[in-house]
C-alpha cells in the first residue's frame, strides 16, 4: 500500500522540455513512473525520448488519461500551470518550481481546492512510492518499501531520512514532501490523514523547521484525532537566530512564533518522539517498529 | 523589499488614498522650506523599520527655524543600525482617533488577511495580545477580492467596541468600504507581504487619512517590480542600500546568494534551506559556531557553488567551510566541479570538508578524490571532522 502515488498512476510532466523537467523525467522514468505525457506549449506532436508532448494539458489528459502532474516550469508562470493542471482535472499536481511569488500561489492553492483535487507544494521535492512511482526530484537509488511514511518540509533532509532509514533496513510506504513556502498544497495533517487511512504505514518521521505553526498544527491534529500511529519528528533550525530568513521563505522566526522550541514542545506534548539528529530519527523509528537498528 | 514611508504614501495616493501634503528633505534647509510652503510640519525620519517614533525620529514643528534644527538633530541619527538619509515633513493633522488598517499574510490560512481596528496607534500589538476582540480580521477571496459587505462587516466589528465613535460610525464605515478595497489594490498589485496604515487618521472634519505608510514586497516577486527596486537602489535608502546592513550579506545579495551572516568561524554552506540549518545545527551540537548559513538551493551549478565558497570566505573570521549536500535537483559531479574550481581558482588552505550524497554522488566524489579533496561519508562525521580541524588550528 502507499498513499496518493502508485503504480497505477499516470503522469505527465509540465515543462518536459526545460532543463531540469527533462534530466528529472529521465531519472523518473528509470525508476519506473509511468510518464505518460508532457506539456510543453508550442511544441505539441513532438515527443522526447518517446513521450508524446502536448501543447496544453487539457490536450494530454484528454490523450493519455494522465491523473498526476509533476511541474518544472520557471516562477514566473508556475502558478498558471498549477491551475491548468487541476482545470484539466489531473487528481494531485506536485509542484517542484520554488521561487514562486506567494499571491500567485494564493490563487493557485485556492484554484485547485475548489477544483476539488490536490496540490502538494510548491517549492517541494515531491513524493515517492518506493518500487512503484516518483514524481519529482527525490534521488532514486536511496528508496525502499517497507513500512514508514515520511513527511516533511524541507527537501534535502527528508532525503536523508529515507536514505538513513534505508540503510539501517527500514523502507517506506510513501516519502512525501509537502515544501518550504509559507502557502503550499497539502500540510502535515493532509499528509497524516493519509497514512492514517493506509494500513500498511506503520510508523510516521515528521521533518520540521522553524517558522509558521504548521508544526504545531499537525500536533493538534494528532491529539484532536486520537492519531495512534507512532510519530517520530525532527525540528531543524534550533539553532536558527530570530528575524532571519533561513533559505526557505517559510523559515523565519518572527516575534514569538516559529521557534523549534515551541514546535517540539507541541509535538512531544503530541506523544511524538523528538529526534535530535538524522541517527537518532533512525534510532527510534527502529525501537518504535520494533526493529534492532544496524 | 522595504519600501520607506513616503515611498509607500506615493503609492497609497496614486491609489485614492488620502495622504497628508508633504515634501521629501534630505537637507535641514529642504526641510525649513517645506515648513514655509506647509506651515505645521511633522518633521520624520525615513529608516525602513518601525519604532522611529519611540526613538526620537519624529518631531512636530511650526516654524521654519524650529524645522531646520530638529531636522538637522534627526539627519544626524542612527535609529537601530538605519542612519537617516531623508526626513518627511508633511502637514500636521488634527487627530479625533487613530486607527488601524492592515494587510498581511495569515500563514494558517494561507491568504491574505485585511485587519481593521479603532485602537490603532503605537500600541496595536499589544492590543492585538491584551484585548483581541478589538481587532477585526477578514480573509478575501483571493480572486474576487474583498466585497463591500464583507468590509462593512469588517469595519463594523472592528468599530463595535469603540463606543467613543458611536455617532461617527455609519459615515466610517462608508469612507473604509472605498478605503479598504483601493489598498488591497495596492497590496494586490505590488505584490506586498505587509501594507499597513497605522495610524489611519480619523480627522475632526471626519476624514480619513493615512497618516503612515507601510509596504513590503514579496522578493519572490521582484521581477514584476523593477521600478521599485531601482528607486529603492537609486535612493540608498531602501531596504536594499541600508548601510547599517551587515556588509556580508550585502555582498551576498549582489550575488544573488542566499545568505546570513552569524558570529562564528566554521562557515556553512548546503543545498536546500533545512539541510543547511541541520547544517548549523550539527555544528553547534559539535561545539563549533557557524559563520553564516548559504543555502545553494535546487539545481546549484559548478559556477553557484564556486561563487558560495568565495562568499563565505571572506569573512575573515571563516576558519574551515563545511560543504554538505545532498544531491535531488542538483548533481554531485557539478558541485564537485564548483568546489575543486573554487580551491584552485581562490588559492584556498584553509580546511574543507565535503559531504555529498545523492545524484551523480560517484561521480562527485570521484572528482573530489582526485583532486586530493577527501569526501566524509556522513553528514555528522563532517561536523566531527570540521570542528576539530578548526579547533586545532591558531589564525
Amino acid at each position: 500500500m502507499s498513499v496518493l502515488v502508485d503504480r497505477s498512476s499516470r503522469v505527465l510532466i509540465q515543462g518536459i522540455t526545460g532543463r531540469e523537467g527533462s534530466f528529472h523525467t529521465a531519472q523518473m522514468r528509470a525508476f519506473g513512473t509511468n510518464i505518460v505525457a508532457g506539456v510543453s506549449p508550442g511544441k505539441g506532436g513532438t515527443d522526447q525520448d518517446g513521450v508524446p508532448i502536448f501543447d496544453t494539458v487539457a490536450d494530454a489528459v484528454a490523450a493519455t488519461g494522465a491523473d498526476v502532474s509533476g511541474i518544472f516550469v520557471p516562477p514566473a508562470f508556475a502558478a498558471d500551470a498549477i491551475m491548468e493542471s487541476a482545470a484539466a482535472g489531473i487528481e494531485l499536481t506536485v509542484c517542484i518550481t520554488e521561487l514562486i511569488p506567494v499571491q500567485d500561489m494564493i490563487r493557485a492553492r485556492d484554484f485547485v481546492i475548489r477544483s476539488g483535487h490536490q496540490l502538494l507544494g510548491a517549492n517541494c521535492p515531491g513524493i515517492v512510492t518506493p518500487g512503484q512511482c516518483k514524481v519529482g526530484i527525490i534521488p532514486n537509488h536511496i528508496n525502499t518499501p517497507g513500512p514508514v511514511g515520511i513527511v516533511g518540509r524541507s527537501g534535502t533532509l527528508t532525503y536523508e531520512v529515507i536514505q538513513g532509514l534505508g540503510q539501517a533496513g527500514m523502507g517506506q510506504t510513501t516519502s512525501v514532501g509537502i515544501g518550504g513556502d509559507p502557502v503550499m498544497g497539502l500540510s502535515f495533517p493532509d499528509v497524516l490523514q493519509r497514512f492514517a487511512d493506509d494500513p500498511e504505514t506503520r510508523a510516521v518521521v515528521l521533518i520540521g523547521e522553524i517558522g509558521g505553526s504548521d508544526e504545531e498544527n499537525a500536533a493538534a491534529w494528532i491529539r484532536e484525532t486520537g492519531f495512534d500511529k507512532p510519530v517520530v519528528a525532527f525540528i531543524s533550525g534550533r539553532t536558527a537566530p530570530p528575524g532571519k530568513r533561513m533559505g526557505h521563505a517559510g523559515a523565519i522566526i518572527s516575534g514569538n512564533t516559529g521557534s523549534a522550541q515551541s514546535k517540539l514542545d507541541a509535538l512531544t506534548a503530541a506523544g511524538a518522539d523528538i529526534a535530535d539528529t538524522i541517527e537518532d530519527v533512525v534510532r527510534l523509528t527502529a525501537v518504535r517498529l520494533g526493529m534492532q537498528s544496524r | 523589499m522595504k519600501l520607506l514611508e513616503y515611498q509607500a504614501k506615493q503609492r497609497f495616493a496614486a491609489a485614492g488614498i488620502p495622504v497628508p501634503p508633504g515634501r521629501l528633505a534630505r537637507t535641514p534647509e529642504e526641510a525649513a522650506a517645506a515648513a514655509r510652503e506647509l506651515g505645521r510640519i511633522a518633521v520624520k525620519a525615513q529608516v525602513p523599520i518601525g519604532g522611529r517614533g519611540k526613538a526620537g525620529g519624529i518631531a512636530v514643528v511650526d516654524t521654519p527655524d524650529e524645522a531646520r534644527r530638529e531636522a538637522a538633530r534627526i539627519l544626524a541619527m542612527d535609529i537601530r543600525g538605519y542612519p537617516v538619509r531623508s526626513v518627511w515633513c508633511e502637514t500636521g493633522l488634527s487627530i479625533d482617533a487613530e486607527l488601524y488598517l492592515g494587510i498581511t499574510l495569515d500563514r494558517d490560512r494561507r491568504r491574505l488577511v485585511i485587519i481593521f481596528s479603532a485602537a490603532g496607534g503605537m500600541e496595536i500589538e499589544q492590543v492585538a495580545v491584551e484585548a483581541p476582540e478589538r481587532i477585526a480580521k477578514l480573509w478575501p477571496d483571493p480572486f474576487a477580492g474583498p466585497h463591500p459587505f464583507e468590509i462593512r462587516q469588517l469595519s463594523f466589528a472592528g468599530l463595535a467596541h469603540a463606543p467613543e465613535l458611536h455617532d461617527r460610525t455609519p459615515k466610517l464605515v462608508t469612507s473604509l468600504v472605498g478605503l479598504t478595497s483601493r489598498l488591497y489594490g495596492v497590496a494586490t498589485s505590488l505584490d506586498a507581504l505587509t501594507c499597513e496604515i497605522n495610524p489611519l487618521v480619523l480627522t475632526p472634519d471626519g476624514n480619513l487619512v493615512a497618516a503612515d505608510g507601510k509596504l513590503e514586497i514579496d522578493e519572490n516577486a521582484d521581477s514584476r517590480h523593477k521600478d521599485i527596486a531601482k528607486e529603492l537602489a537609486r535612493d540608498e535608502t531602501g531596504d536594499d542600500g541600508r548601510s547599517g546592513d551587515d556588509p556580508f550579506e550585502v555582498e551576498a545579495r549582489k550575488r544573488g546568494l542566499t545568505y546570513v551572516h552569524l558570529d562564528g568561524d566554521i562557515g556553512c554552506i548546503g543545498n536546500g534551506a533545512g539541510l543547511t540549518m541541520n547544517t548549523l545545527d550539527l555544528v553547534k551540537q559539535h561545539g563549533g559556531e557557524p559563520a553564516d548559513f548559504l543555502d545553494i538551493g535546487g539545481g546549484a551549478n559548478a559556477e553557484r557553488v564556486r561563487n558560495a565558497l568565495e562568499m563565505v570566505l571572506l569573512d575573515p573570521k571563516v576558519r574551515g567551510v563545511f560543504i554538505n549536500i545532498f544531491g535531488g535537483i542538483t548533481r554531485g559531479d557539478e558541485v564537485a566541479r564548483g568546489i575543486i574550481a573554487a580551491r584552485d581558482e581562490l588559492h584556498i588552505t584553509k580546511p574543507l570538508v565535503v559531504r555529498m550524497t545523492g545524484t551523480m554522488e560517484e561521480e562527485g566524489r570521484q572528482l573530489l578524490e582526485q583532486a586530493g579533496i577527501v569526501p566524509a561519508k556522513t553528514a555528522t562525521g563532517a561536523a566531527e571532522t570540521i570542528v576539530a580541524l578548526t579547533r586545532g588550528e591558531s589564525e
